[in-house]
């Protein structure tokens, strides 16, 4: 019940922090970079459900942000369709091709699901680089409009921008919450365990992973749309292989399978990344190293070393009390096991 | 006519450095099943060891090939030490990353090394030859030969020494392996040089025809892992006849279908093989 309590209140301590931050630092370049941060994040959420939660590494998800962005774009600027019906149709679009590209992809296991995903966004990379006529081809859309005004609520000024993406990722978070608490993120984990295990409890794996496939790219959508608004510019670099590879660093850096990875690791990385902006292209030059080393001695990131450390102190916090009272022995276990169904 | 025999030509040649990166990449699937997206870095370092030596110590054209094979094959053994090894254990989504992590930073360390420019590797056989009306280049000759060859003494490397069978016991077994005495540890190694030899001969000579860069094992080592799809993941056979099939297919599809969308073939035919057979084509049981 503490541990709860104090969760919780960690909880509502950051949203407060988050909302204000803008008042405390005043300064628009902090708030453009955390702004950004939190877009990436959206996207990085969408990637770990599908690969921290299911266990099947995507590594098409930049592609599926391009999808999403595009959409926004093209539909915004060529269709001149409404600010907000556009963002929603750029997330069921990029939901349906994530649902299309599901029915055959997810036939694949493991490494073949990889180089599939690996080879479908290079194919979406491409088909945006070369249909010119839609997309602008290696030029890029330009004059993507800000989102348009709620009544009396403009868009228009970065601070207005940063609330409007803060709310998006408050909704992700809470969705993720939702989702990972419920019947169904238990049956993604146990899918992710073993896949055949599953199945011989009963549940149908192939419904579920197209589920999980779509809400990923579902969030995947929504974070391209919101960083097409925000940027107002976007070319076909948004959907090259780095941008996925840049996500599933934010992802295992923070904490692959975790709530709170992709807050951590993508505040953690794009802050470094800003001091790390003299070295440019060569900064691949510590993160490839960082991203190997943390998969071998902290495979689940920041967020999972903490959990595990903390898991160690109960431990030897039990074991002194249990030398008092052997009663509270059970109890000890039981929230600790409870504990580690809740990160997974 | 004729050019359908040019293009056939350009297939083959295209073809021999598919397979012979894919070679590569299915003997370490075959023997760690590990997917080595890391791969590529090793195919682009090995052209740039390459031209290094050539430019640098103004060493002959074969004797920079030798020294790129030597260091490429020990940087895939020390990525095995370093980085395949601790995570033998691990689930199959650490090896992945981890390889992602090498490939990121390769590159980055070639563009600091040698710079983001496109360079061009002068080949002592850029002699024209004309055969009924066909023209080759020697260079292009020379990668069917070389490949060729290579894949002649792989196979017998494989098939008729002692140490060829062990790896061979190795990816049909690796306990049983274990069991009849092979060293596992020694074979992984020893797959690993061999897979980064494989990738600098690639690179190498396909290197005067192409350009070296720091992105240009991107493509070649995507297409290589859907030959080794294409192929059955593991397969020797499949390996080399899959990177002649996707050769022969980009040359003729670029030249009578499109060139702008040639590179999609590759991965257009890998989503209609996946669809129809999720475990590859000539894929073998057990995994």
């Amino acid at each position: 019940m503490q541990a709860f309590l104090n969760q919780k209140t960690i909880t509502a301590a950051f949203i407060l922090l988050a909302v204000a931050f803008p008042i405390l630092t005043q300064n628009n370049y902090f708030i453009y970079i955390v702004t950004l941060s939190f877009i990436w994040m959206i996207g990085v959420y969408g990637l770990n459900l599908l690969a921290g939660y299911t266990g099947y590494l995507s590594l098409a998800h930049a592609g599926f942000f391009a999808v999403g962005a595009y959409s926004l774009g093209i539909l915004t600027v060529k269709a001149g369709i409404n600010y907000w019906a556009a963002l929603v149709l750029a997330c069921l679009i990029t939901s349906f091709i994530g649902l299309l590209i599901g029915l055959i992809a997810l036939r694949t296991k493991e490494h073949f699901f990889a180089i599939y995903t690996l080879c479908v966004g290079y194919i979406l990379y491409l088909v945006i680089y070369n249909w010119e006529s839609i997309t602008g081809g290696v030029r890029g859309l330009i004059g993507i409009p800000a989102p348009s005004n709620i009544g009396p609520i403009s868009f228009q000024n970065p601070l207005s921008q940063y609330y409007l993406v803060l709310f998006f990722l408050l909704f992700t978070i809470l969705m993720m919450y939702r989702i990972v608490h419920s019947l169904s993120g238990r049956t993604f984990i146990a899918i992710r365990n073993s896949e055949e295990l599953a199945q011989t409890i009963g549940i149908s794996t192939m419904k579920n992973k197209l589920v999980v496939l779509v809400l990923s790219t579902f969030f995947a959508g929504l974070a391209g749309a919101l960083y097409a608004s925000f940027i107002r510019f976007i070319g076909p670099d948004i959907g090259y292989i780095t941008i996925t590879f840049d996500l599933l660093m934010y992802l295992l850096v923070g904490g692959i399978g975790t709530l709170a990875g992709p807050i951590v690791g993508t505040l953690l990385l794009v802050w470094v990344s800003q001091y790390l902006q003299f070295l440019q292209d060569y900064r691949m030059l510590i993160f490839g190293p960082l991203l190997t080393l943390i998969i071998i001695f902290y495979p689940r990131g920041i967020v999972g070393a903490i959990y595990s450390w903390k898991m160690k102190l109960g431990k030897k916090a039990k074991r002194t009390s249990d030398r008092g009272k052997s009663s509270g022995h059970d109890k000890g276990t039981g929230s600790m096991a409870e504990k580690k169904v809740e990160e997974g | 006519m004729e050019l359908l025999v040019q293009q056939l030509f350009n297939g083959l040649t295209v073809g021999s450095v598919y397979s012979l990166v894919a070679l590569g990449l299915t003997l370490v699937y075959g023997i760690l099943h590990i997917p080595n997206f890391a791969h590529g870095a090793l195919y682009m370092l090995g052209g740039y060891v390459t031209l290094t030596m050539m430019l640098l110590w103004g060493l002959n054209y074969w004797l920079a090939i030798v020294i790129s094979i030597l260091v490429i094959g020990l940087l895939g053994v020390l990525m095995e030490r370093l980085v395949f090894h601790p995570l033998r254990k691990a689930p199959p989504i650490h090896d992945k990353i981890a390889a992602i992590g090498i490939l990121l930073f390769l590159e980055a360390l070639a563009q600091l090394i040698w710079g983001a420019d496109y360079r061009t590797m002068s080949t002592p056989y850029g002699q024209v030859i004309n055969i009924f009306g066909i023209t080759f280049t020697m260079q292009r000759i020379l990668i069917n030969v070389g490949a060729i060859f290579v894949m002649v003494m792989l196979y017998l490397f494989l098939k008729k020494t002692f140490v060829g069978s062990a790896i061979i016991a190795m990816s049909q077994n690796r306990e049983g392996a274990h069991l009849v005495g092979i060293n596992t540890n020694k074979v992984a190694m020893l797959t690993f040089m061999i897979s980064g030899g494989l990738a600098a001969i690639a690179a190498s000579l396909s290197a005067p025809i192409n350009l070296v860069f720091p992105g240009m094992g991107h493509l070649v080592v995507l297409k290589a892992f859907v030959i080794i799809i294409l192929g059955g993941m593991g397969s020797i056979p499949g390996a080399i006849v899959g990177g002649y099939i996707l050769g022969f297919t980009e040359s003729l599809g670029a030249t009578y279908i499109s060139n702008d969308y040639k590179d999609l073939i590759a991965f257009l035919l890998l989503v209609i093989i996946l669809s129809i057979k999720p475990q590859g084509l000539f894929a073998k049981g057990g995994h």
